[in-house]
């Protein structure tokens, strides 16, 4: 406990320190940005009151106001899920936001009152987007990514009897033209290139060139744009932002990084579960602050965790991981040691991207894994597939339509397959082949049904047809069906309502409480990993960040979560 | 109104199209008083001959490759079989006339079967490793190499050994023949057995049998262990491989079993229809088979037994019924002919709007 205060003291002292280079240019910028300011005649480039928007019954926002002044950083903060994505939907008229019954609320650019129903009038009001994945074309030149659209021509011959879109290109006037954008945000390179052979991180750059081309452009938004630069690119990038910032042009920060919201931000707007939270200058805040805002004190435990008598054993190592990798797409491990001990509870938690959910389907062979994975002891041959089946470990994945169930399938198929599979149960022996047993199969899968209040029209209903919360319980039965030593149960919340994530808790603590069963949940809601969890692991950037209590305070989850605690929670 | 609807939905619409379309060809056919009878007797002849051949569907789409329209890489190991059979005259064995002629046919149709398996099998594991590593584009690829194998043979055909007279050029000619008649071998062998004449409707009992029990097997496969997982393996390839089941092999599996049920079939097809078809004769075999599922109401993600007992009565039963019907309302030319290619082709290009893109995610 010692270690994480200083810890956490460190982690302050850090963001002190970012304040402090971060006045230093601060004071230099405020100068050129006042010419800008008078100019406008609102004191905010973009103000948005009020905004709720409800999708399907759901509400995703509540009374959201956003905030942003001319030529500022304004940092857009909130964990996955706390509605920032839909805030932009709206910000940029998108069609999802209007064929779900558009939202409540008003919007106003530089003062006057606006309606964006559509993206292209965000563009004509000046508002831009540079988005995660590049939407360049490879083999166009720098240029002709920079103007698609938007190309400077000459009417022609043709052109007088077809219509514009014959007409001549200027090249010349475009090539200026993208020299100039390049110029502004200060990347040296030749305009004339083609767009496929450039890094990574430039690629990005011309992105960001191509909506400075536009004209009046008056604010602009970077939707995570770090997350997939190197170090290096990412520190230039956050340069190129606040040498946009200094043209007057408005900028909102979506990321989850605090260390770079403390670098470059001048102000920010805290979400959480759709409500505005807060609305803070950075000189007045710390890393530690905005951590525990965007965490939160959320409802009590989720679940009452009946009477333990369990006798934890912190030699009895269930599961070792030592350097541990998976290539999971977007959820990469990088690198990871822990030992989850026999008959507890462990909790694995992080923010998305991070590689939380890689650990447990690089452990089942979904994804190449490499690296030592130890289970009770036996060491387990990644390269083999249902070599983790084998040593009676079950999974329910996070993703239940893709890799959970057959869909076109009855329930009864679905929770007895992979128990058929590895364990060669629900079988009978005719003449030398192994045959379903219709009966054994149909008895367990109505058992299930029982058990864990599975509703359905009877065990033959195809799975496809089923809710969410129901499917999930699917997928719970199927590994149960297994009987495992080890369950890994992966977001095993997600998309599905309050009663039946009760449930869902509530039995996997049973499994773990009557049956002993070893219980590894992994989850981006730190509320349920928090209720149920004996120690929380969290993953940050491929690598274990920390190991906590579920009692430790919310802000040293958040911290970790953003990658800003460093190692030494263990704590237990 | 939502009762209807969903009775629709179930049947599916293109099903009750061919199916008013059967009746309204059977209705015609009554009123240019042709003989129904005979005309029954010839939509269970073909549901029998081209049955097992639409079977070899099953698992293949199963498996997840898709429909397999490159069936004619166990139509060649068949055509093989039954023509090794011939010339080693396995039918005129006095040993076994001498119990029962048609029993002899029996023996010479079953060891054709069994030669054909073998080399089906061997064919079938090496196309089902080619489709592995197309994964995606499963569709095209089997109908390239269904042509292909069919450009091979006709070289091979040439050039294998076969000496036997009934099967190679009459007057000491070089490669084999085009037709190959089996008059003198296995034709009509299955179509014989315990077969019923009640009037002029003739039931092809043990043909129907045959064709029965292949139906059974496949089946009773689809209810293993394999056949389970390769079903899964077809349907979802994640949620197999967190199960623990090589999706590869189970594609392999199934590629192999469709190939080798195409060899069955094709041989029950030749004695049916009394002849061995060389050359481009099966080029077209794989289409006629994926347009019978499919109007069974098989898509390509998803086939069952059923959808190939009624899709192949449906299609034939219009084959059949169509060139006489078509013949007198327009006594000229080859209407019949124009009519199956309308429907066979545009049954498979709706199954194909129907289809999801090929999944090539694992």
């Amino acid at each position: 406990m010692a270690a994480m205060r200083a810890d956490l003291k460190d982690a302050s002292l850090r963001s002190v320190f970012c304040q402090g280079r971060f006045w230093v240019s601060r004071r230099r910028l405020v100068k050129q940005r006042n010419e800008v300011v008078h100019l406008e005649n609102s004191q905010y480039v973009l103000e948005m009151d009020n905004i709720t928007k409800e999708y399907y019954g759901n509400r995703v926002l509540n009374g959201v106001r956003l905030r942003v002044k001319p030529g500022e950083i304004h940092a857009l903060m909130g964990e996955n899920g706390a509605g920032k994505s839909t805030l932009m939907n709206i910000l940029f008229g998108m069609p999802v936001i209007h064929s779900t019954g558009g939202f409540e609320g008003n919007v106003k650019i530089a003062g006057q009152e606006v309606n964006i129903d559509s993206p292209v009038k965000a563009m004509e009001l000046g508002i831009g987007m540079v988005h995660q994945e590049f939407m360049l074309i490879p083999g166009f030149t720098v240029t002709e990514n920079i103007k698609i659209g938007r190309e400077i021509s000459t009417p022609n011959l043709v052109s007088r009897v077809v219509g514009r879109s014959m007409e001549t290109l200027d090249f010349e006037a475009m090539a200026a033209d993208a020299r100039k954008a390049l110029k502004k945000i200060g990347l040296q390179i030749e305009e004339y290139v083609k767009v496929a052979g450039l890094p990574v991180g430039y690629m990005q750059f011309i992105e960001i060139a191509r909506e400075i081309d536009k004209t009046g452009m008056k604010l602009m938004v970077f939707d995570e744009p770090t997350a997939v630069l190197t170090e290096s690119e990412a520190a230039r990038l956050l340069e190129v932002m606040k040498k946009i910032a200094s043209q007057g042009i408005a900028i909102i920060f979506i990321t989850h990084r605090l260390d770079e919201v403390m670098e470059v931000a001048d102000s920010m707007t805290v979400l959480r579960d759709g409500e505005f939270v807060a609305y803070k200058e950075i000189r007045d805040t710390s890393a530690a602050e905005i951590a525990e805002l965007m965490i939160g004190r959320k409802m009590e435990k989720l679940v009452d965790v009946s009477e333990d008598h369990r006798n934890l054993d912190d030699n009895d190592i269930a599961v070792r991981f030592r350097d541990y990798r998976v290539d999971m797409p977007g959820e990469q491990v990088k690198g990871v040691n822990l030992d989850i001990c026999r008959g507890e509870i462990f909790g694995i938690g992080g923010l998305a991207g991070q590689g939380k959910l890689g650990i447990p389907n690089g452990v089942m062979g979904l994804y190449p894994a490499e690296g030592e994975v130890e289970i009770n002891g036996q060491k387990l041959d990644l390269s083999k597939l249902g070599e983790a089946l084998r040593h009676k470990i079950a999974f329910v994945s996070e993703d239940r339509k893709a890799v959970g169930l057959l869909l076109d399938e009855s329930i009864e198929r679905n929770v007895v397959f992979s128990a058929m599979q590895t364990n060669s149960k629900f079988l009978k022996n005719i003449l030398g082949m192994k045959f379903l047993d219709t009966a054994a199969s149909r008895k367990y899968a109505e058992e299930m049904v029982q058990l864990l209040d599975i509703r359905c029209t009877g065990v033959k209903q195809k799975t496809g047809s089923l809710s969410g919360g129901n499917q999930q319980k699917v997928c719970l039965a199927r590994a149960l069906a297994l009987e495992p030593d080890i369950l890994f149960v992966s977001e095993p919340t997600r998309g599905i309502d309050i009663g039946a994530k009760k449930l869902v808790l509530e039995h996997l603590t049973r499994l773990n409480r009557e049956m002993g069963m070893t219980v590894v949940i992994v989850s981006s809601e730190l509320v349920e990993l928090r209720s149920i969890s004996d120690r929380i692991a969290i993953i940050s950037d491929g690598k274990l960040a920390c190991i906590l209590n579920p009692d430790d305070s919310d802000a040293n989850f958040g911290l970790a979560m953003a990658g800003a605690l460093e190692k030494g929670g263990e704590s237990r | 109104m939502n009762g209807v609807k969903s009775v629709i939905n179930k049947i599916g619409l293109p099903r009750i199209i061919i199916v008013g379309f059967f009746l309204v060809l059977f209705a015609g056919a009554g009123y240019y008083r042709m003989d129904l009878a005979q005309l029954m007797s010839d939509i269970l002849r073909r549901w029998g001959m081209y049955g097992v051949l639409v079977l070899a569907m099953v698992p293949a789409v199963q498996c997840g490759i898709g429909l397999n329209f490159g069936i004619s890489m166990g139509i060649v190991g068949g055509l093989l079989g039954g023509l090794i059979v011939i010339q080693l005259h396995i039918s005129d064995i006095p040993a076994l006339t001498a119990i029962n002629p048609l029993f002899a046919q029996w023996v010479a149709i079953l060891v054709a079967i069994v030669i054909g398996l073998i080399l089906a099998a061997g064919i079938g594991y090496l196309y089902g490793l080619l489709l592995n590593r197309v994964k995606g584009s499963e569709m095209t690829v089997t109908t390239y190499v269904g042509f292909s194998i069919i450009a091979f043979m006709n070289i091979m055909w040439m050039a294998l050994p076969f000496t036997d007279g009934e099967l190679i050029f009459p007057n000491a000619g070089q490669g084999l023949r085009p037709t190959i008649s089996l008059s003198a071998s296995y034709s009509n062998v299955m179509n014989n057995t315990l077969a019923l004449e009640i009037g002029s409707l003739t039931i092809p009992t043990g043909l129907l049998l045959f064709f029965f029990l292949m139906c059974f097997l496949v089946w009773l496969f689809m209810r293993s262990k394999a056949g389970i997982a390769m079903s899964a393996a077809g349907e979802n390839p994640m949620f197999a491989k967190a199960s623990g089941v090589h999706v590869n092999k189970m594609r392999v599996l199934g590629t192999v079993l469709s190939t080798m049920v195409a060899a069955v079939g094709i041989l029950v097809y030749s004695q049916g229809y009394g002849f061995i078809q060389l050359y481009n004769g099966p080029m077209m075999m794989g289409f006629n088979s994926v347009a019978a599922i499919l109007i069974g109401g098989a898509s390509p993600r998803k086939a069952r037994i059923s959808h190939v007992l009624l899709g192949t009565f449906l299609f034939q039963g219009i084959m059949a019924l169509g060139l006489p019907v078509a013949n007198q309302i327009l006594p000229e030319g080859n209407l019949s002919e124009v009519m199956r290619l309308i429907i066979s082709n545009g049954i498979i290009i709706y199954a194909l709007t129907q289809a999801k893109g090929g999944d090539s995610r694992e």
